[in-house]
């Protein structure tokens, strides 16, 4: 058995590691990365409290061996916060006291992140599917989703807001452009 | 972090060749692809494996759905998002459309590959009754030589398939036949993301009135998925009344032989089969005069 060495993109930063091949990448962010946002809890995919995107998509990290994310770029929860500023996502989630013990949230944010950036525009229908498999002992699920939907309206607005700098640039799809103005990183390939 | 699982040897091949090779040569050999049934398996319930093989560098090459000259093929590394989300499937195939937006979480189909959901063998894999009603096969390859498995003969018992040591299976074909209908049918204990209970795949052809080609399967109620062929024969040449369907149902739940488990009990199993197959029947049947 050889550690395997892994290299990835993790919240924009390059990281190189050697891991033991059955170490999960939940295992990798938390202990030896201390990116703690992401939580532990069921470790069998039932709750989804360890979500991240991974090249864009939302996944478990805990079933996910960190060899298997070698080449890929992972955002995690504290990879949305920029200069100390809560991505409108989080702003929702407060505002629409979408939190209450909180374990959950962090995985439900990134589910929503990832549905964000596939649909600006969901319904209330799609973010109850994207956010299926993020169980809340709380039940939390209703503001959650009011949250979500708030957070769409948000960084629509932003996009007009900022849509002014970018009239005369090249044709840009809206959601993308959002998002980059939030992660500018991630068009910089792993590479 | 929790207790470490001891571990294995891991390799990446950067080809299909490369890939057989390695799994022609060594012992025993495990292959990951989506890893959602695996990793768990490792971490939490004590599988060992000695050699893993990763195909994590083939998903371009085996991440597709095709649909030319009347064959829908599918890339054995195509994750169940991404099936779902295929026009070909969704147009020529309801049945898997419809299972395949059921399995787990968005997170589980991100990660999941269909493949992986056949070749774990799991008697709940909810890919493998529609699979099944649409007669579809599997393309297996080893080094030097490739066959093709019918899917009723592929699954073999329990997580056990008619794989030989050194075999991949890298492709899933069906035809899908004009003027046919189906329907998907699941039972869990809660909406969404869960471990099927029960299943039910129906698929049949109308001519005027009377049912002119069926098929039925069911999964999570046998030792592996399986065709419910005495259902089928019952339901052929019959018009459509509910004392048919009703029939037809309970023979389709005669043929299963659940267990009783964490999910449910033999009994509840089997009831539970019989209406979902009358669920199947009735939707079916009403797109398939949509369809007319």
């Amino acid at each position: 058995m050889h550690d395997m060495n892994v290299r990835m993109r993790i919240n924009g930063e390059s990281v190189t590691l050697d891991v033991p091949p059955n170490e999960v990448l939940l295992d990798t962010l938390r202990t030896r990365l201390g990116l703690t946002g992401t939580k532990d809890v069921c470790r069998t995919g039932d709750c989804c409290a360890c979500t991240v995107l991974l090249d864009g998509r939302a996944v478990n990290s805990c079933l996910m061996f960190t060899a298997e994310a070698n080449g890929s770029d992972i955002l995690t929860i504290e990879g949305l916060t920029q200069n100390e500023k809560l991505h409108p996502l989080q702003e929702a989630f407060v505002e629409e006291d979408a939190t209450h013990c909180g374990y959950c949230t962090p995985g439900m944010i990134m589910s929503a992140y990832a549905l964000l950036q596939e649909n600006p525009n969901p319904t209330r229908k799609d973010v109850e599917e994207a956010l299926a498999g993020n169980l809340c002992r709380c039940g939390t699920y209703y503001s959650a989703v009011n949250a979500v939907l708030k957070a769409s309206q948000k960084l629509k607005q932003n996009l007009r807001s900022s849509s002014l700098a970018f009239r005369k640039s090249e044709q840009v799809d809206s959601c993308s452009l959002s998002f980059q103005l939030h992660h500018s990183w991630r068009s910089i390939p792993v590479d | 972090m929790r207790a470490t699982a001891p571990t294995f040897d891991y390799y990446t091949p950067k080809t299909v060749t490369e890939v057989l090779n390695l799994i022609g040569k060594l012992r025993p050999v495990s292959i990951i692809a989506g890893g959602t049934d695996f990793v768990p398996a490792v971490r939490l319930k004590g599988f060992r494996p000695k050699h893993v093989v990763s195909l994590v560098n083939l998903r371009k090459e085996l991440s597709y759905v095709t649909f030319k000259d009347g064959t829908v093929r599918i890339g054995a590394l195509t994750k169940i998002r991404d099936a779902q989300r295929s026009e070909h499937l969704r147009k020529k195939a309801t049945c898997l459309h419809e299972a395949l937006s059921q399995i787990g979480s968005v997170q589980i189909r991100n990660m999941a590959t269909i493949g992986g959901n056949l070749c774990n063998a799991s008697p709940a894999a909810d890919s493998a009754p529609p699979l099944l009603v649409l007669d579809a096969s599997v393309e297996v390859i080893r080094k030097g030589g490739r066959r093709t498995i019918p899917l009723e003969d592929f699954f073999v018992g329990p997580g056990k398939t008619a794989l030989r040591k050194g075999e991949l299976l890298r492709e899933i074909t069906f035809r899908p036949e004009a003027g046919t209908a189906s329907s998907f049918q699941k039972l869990g204990r809660t909406r969404g993301e869960d471990i099927s209970t029960a299943t039910a795949a129906v698929l049949l052809k109308t001519d005027g009135s009377k049912i002119s080609h069926a098929r039925i399967a069911l999964g999570s109620v046998a030792p592996t998925p399986i065709r419910a062929h005495k259902a089928e024969k019952e339901l052929v040449g019959k018009a459509a009344s509910e004392s048919v369907l009703d029939s037809v149902a309970s023979k389709a739940s005669e043929e299963a032989s659940p267990i009783s488990d964490v999910r449910a009990t033999a009994d509840y199993r089997r009831s539970a089969v019989k209406a979902l197959v009358m669920r199947g029947l009735a939707e079916a049947l009403e797109s398939a005069r949509g369809d007319a």
